[in-house]
């Protein structure tokens, strides 16, 4: 074998969906071209039909038995995981967010060290947050009562369109390291990053299903997600400012009083620290009452 | 009702399993012959010259020599940390604290089979142990601590103005040697996630594993003087927590040392909390699950050896199933392995020290002489190092000193009891208030009884459970201050 020279022609990948920990293209057989934010081909991304929307909650619903049933302190270590795996293809990510979103290097690098912090952030709450929203409620009557927070099942999360790495990580944590599982729409035209965050999360101890993602319109998987009866949660933040759309999903969302966290009228500012909001959105509080006595 | 096969002092040793022995490798690692102490980031020798030596209990080989800190000494750690805390540590943002410790637990995770052996090597407690509890747990502690280095103001803490919680400055840190890397990371985890910066004295008989952990703060690249270690015996104890400049002590160990530190601290502003000695009751119904429950007992006294301050060491059973408990009690330990820490299929191992096997010794005798009826396995120890036999005492009364003092052996004082409220008089019928075991099927009693304890940690029907998010610490003259979980941030933030 020769050495390559420079007219060597590069290998290029095929990005595809996330489902189930597997790497599946559309069962439409349909992909889309996305552009680079200068308006040059970039690749060409799957365009996930209802279907694989469906094929993606199936997936998550699979996978939410075991991973909610994971010991806290585990969902922390994996997430810790995700956060050393991605900080490992850093220059990856700031190539892509680089291109994606047309940031300035200096910025897509932020971006991308940003995201291994919110990862780190929310890895760190997995054993906290019962402590911080849980409690002990001291009833009028000899009963020991306490109440603890319990993940709502699966959720169905719009990511930003904007912010295609440090938006979709400040989503995706939140709501899986409580022990949800997630079925997620990545930026429409800014999906690259997603699809290679899926590669880190097949890599880092993430049980298969627990975050699936589907790239393409939202038009196309956002109705069926929202309307679908196994789902249990709708993060809407990917259709801010589309104040129609929004409200079509929370009706949709309806059907079986899914917990809808709604559309903020513009895309939120990610870097500022989070709060609990997107952890307790996704939360249930059971209590459970016991007697005391001889 | 389970039968029992046959009772008496013999029972189980003839039917025994004979085990090939399962030795763990010491090869991993590789103790210097002498060791300095860690101040500032580095390496350093003692200003006084002088050192002690630390030897393996299993065998009494001396394992290497060991720098004795000096008032001076420790005088030098602690303006190290002064100036990592002012310069460094307590302007850095919480976020960044967090992934060095976060750093700190990946460490101890991957170096964990050499911190175990050698952690056993030390302290002379199974290897079974040292890899399984002492090490694992060392490593959750930081990692859980890691979490709340930029969460701080969601612990629901404030100052006395009002305002988000603050770190408190140079923590004074000293610490026993039954759990000497657990014991370590209780401390230091904490009061680094906090922005504290911190001066710690491991035990004299077992300062191995903390002067390891020194060389991993150097790996994980932590700033020079945020954690500094002084090794030395009492003396170099009472420098680092009369010294003037340390803001808040935390000591674990007997409660001898703990009233000394309190009155040495008295008229100061230093923040303290102490974990000390216990006399946990395991109090066992006539509705448990018996075969659990002496599971329970023997993991209760024997788990370390009994060197074990929430161990459960004195036994009330309720006196309907107290004969049957009894005898399933000394068959169990009939099956107990004493011997070589380094072998995997060691139950029991050695005596930390030659004087803590005296005081085992001495306490035991005169269980004998109060009329206490005591009891052993047969069981062969090995003719080298410190060992004493599993034991347990019956026909105890509240009054015999095997009731009343600590122990910290693998010894058992067996009392029996009628009724709840009877039990509840006896399991608090000490100046301890550590911990306490209940074993019933009946919810409704563990809560009950749990209300009634003055105790700091209940176990119901389990014992000797730990994990970083489960506050930990004593009532009464076991202590003030608690340690792990949101709670064990109090300890180290104003």
């Amino acid at each position: 074998m020769t050495p390559p020279t420079d007219s060597r022609v590069d290998v290029r990948k095929t990005y595809k969906l996330y489902i189930g920990g597997a790497f599946p293209r559309s069962e439409s057989g349909r992909s889309y071209v996305v552009n680079d934010s200068k308006g040059r081909f970039f690749a060409n991304a799957s365009y996930a039909s209802r279907k694989d929307a469906r094929d993606a909650v199936q997936a998550a619903r699979k996978a939410f038995g075991g991973w909610s049933t994971r010991t806290p302190y585990n969902r922390g270590q994996v997430l810790y995981r995700v956060a050393e795996v991605l900080e490992g293809r850093r220059t990856q990510f700031v190539d892509e967010v680089q291109r994606s979103e047309g940031l300035a290097k200096r910025q897509a690098e932020a971006a991308v060290d940003m995201s291994v912090d919110r990862l780190v952030w929310y890895a760190g709450w997995a054993d906290k947050i019962a402590q911080v929203v849980g409690g002990t409620n001291p009833v009028a009557a000899p009963y020991f009562n306490f109440s603890v927070p319990e993940p709502t099942g699966v959720v169905a999360v719009l990511a930003p369109q904007r912010s295609s790495l440090f938006g979709l990580v400040s989503v995706v944590a939140p709501v899986v390291l409580t022990g949800n599982t997630c079925v997620v729409t990545a930026s429409a035209d800014r999906p690259v990053p997603a699809i290679t965050l899926a590669e880190v999360l097949a890599t880092s101890d993430v049980p298969a299903g627990v975050v699936n993602i589907l790239t393409g319109s939202l038009a196309d998987t956002a109705p069926w997600l929202a309307s679908h009866m196994d789902v249990n949660a709708l993060d809407l933040t990917g259709a801010a400012g589309d104040a129609d759309h929004a409200r079509q999903l929370e009706e949709a969302a309806a059907e079986n009083l899914k917990r809808v966290l709604r559309a903020p009228a513009a895309e939120p500012d990610w870097t500022k620290e989070p709060g609990l909001e997107r952890m307790t959105a996704f939360l249930e509080t059971k209590t459970v009452w016991h007697p005391i006595g001889i | 009702m389970v039968s029992t096969v046959s009772t008496g002092s013999t029972t189980g040793s003839e039917n025994r399993f004979v085990y090939a022995p399962a030795l763990e490798s010491r090869s991993v690692v590789d103790i210097r012959s002498s060791y300095g102490l860690f101040i500032d980031g580095a390496f350093v020798d003692t200003e006084g010259g002088r050192s002690f030596k630390t030897i393996n209990p299993a065998t009494e080989e001396v394992l290497a020599e060991v720098a004795e800190a000096t008032a001076d000494d420790v005088d030098r750690a602690v303006r190290a940390a002064r100036r990592a805390y002012t310069r460094v540590w307590s302007r850095m943002p919480g976020r960044e604290r967090a992934k060095y410790l976060f750093r700190i637990a990946r460490i101890l995770q991957e170096r964990s089979r050499e911190l175990a052996v050698l952690e056993s090597i030390d302290n002379g407690k199974p290897i079974r142990e040292a890899r399984d509890v002492d090490v694992p747990q060392a490593a959750a502690h930081f990692f859980y601590y890691a979490g709340w280095a930029d969460k701080l103001e969601y612990a629901g803490l404030s100052t006395a103005e009002g305002g988000p919680p603050k770190p408190l400055g140079v923590a004074g840190q000293v610490i026993p040697w039954n759990f000497p890397l657990l014991m370590l990371s209780w401390k230091i985890a904490p009061a680094l996630a906090c922005g504290n910066t911190v001066v710690l004295k491991p035990a004299e008989t077992t300062p191995l594993t903390a002067l390891l952990f020194a060389e991993i703060c150097q790996q994980a690249d932590l700033p020079a003087g945020v954690v500094n270690i002084v090794t030395g015996a009492g003396e170099t104890g009472r420098a680092v927590v009369a010294h003037d400049d340390v803001d808040k002590v935390a000591f674990t160990g007997s409660t001898e040392v703990g009233r000394l530190i309190a009155r040495t601290v008295a008229g100061t502003d230093k923040k303290v909390t102490l974990e000390l000695g216990g006399k946990a009751a395991n109090i066992v119904f006539d509705d448990a699950p018996v075969d659990q429950a002496i599971e329970g007992i023997v993991n209760g006294i024997f788990f370390n050896q009994g060197h074990v301050c929430c161990a459960g060491s004195r036994l009330l059973v309720q006196e309907s199933v107290a004969e049957e408990v009894l005898d399933r009690l000394k068959r169990r330990m009939s099956t107990l392995r004493v011997g070589d820490p380094l072998d995997k299929n060691t139950d029991v191992g050695a005596i930390n020290s030659a004087e803590q096997l005296a005081k085992i010794r001495e306490l035991s005798d005169i269980g004998e002489q109060e009329g206490a009826g005591r009891w052993s396995p047969a069981c062969e120890l090995p003719a080298h190092g410190y060992w004493f036999p599993p034991t347990v005492f019956t026909g105890v009364t509240q009054a015999h000193r095997i009731a009343r003092e600590e122990i910290f052996g693998p010894v058992l004082s067996v009392l029996t009891f009628r009724t709840p409220a009877e039990a509840v008089e006896k399991a608090n019928n000490s100046p301890y208030g550590l911990s306490a075991g209940v074993w019933t099927d009946k919810g409704s009693r563990i809560l009950w009884m749990a209300n009634h304890l003055r105790a700091g940690v209940v176990w119901a029907n389990t014992f000797n459970k730990f994990d970083p998010a489960s506050p930990f610490g004593g009532y009464k003259e076991s202590g003030y201050g608690r340690e792990g979980g949101r709670h064990g941030l109090k300890a180290y933030l104003r």
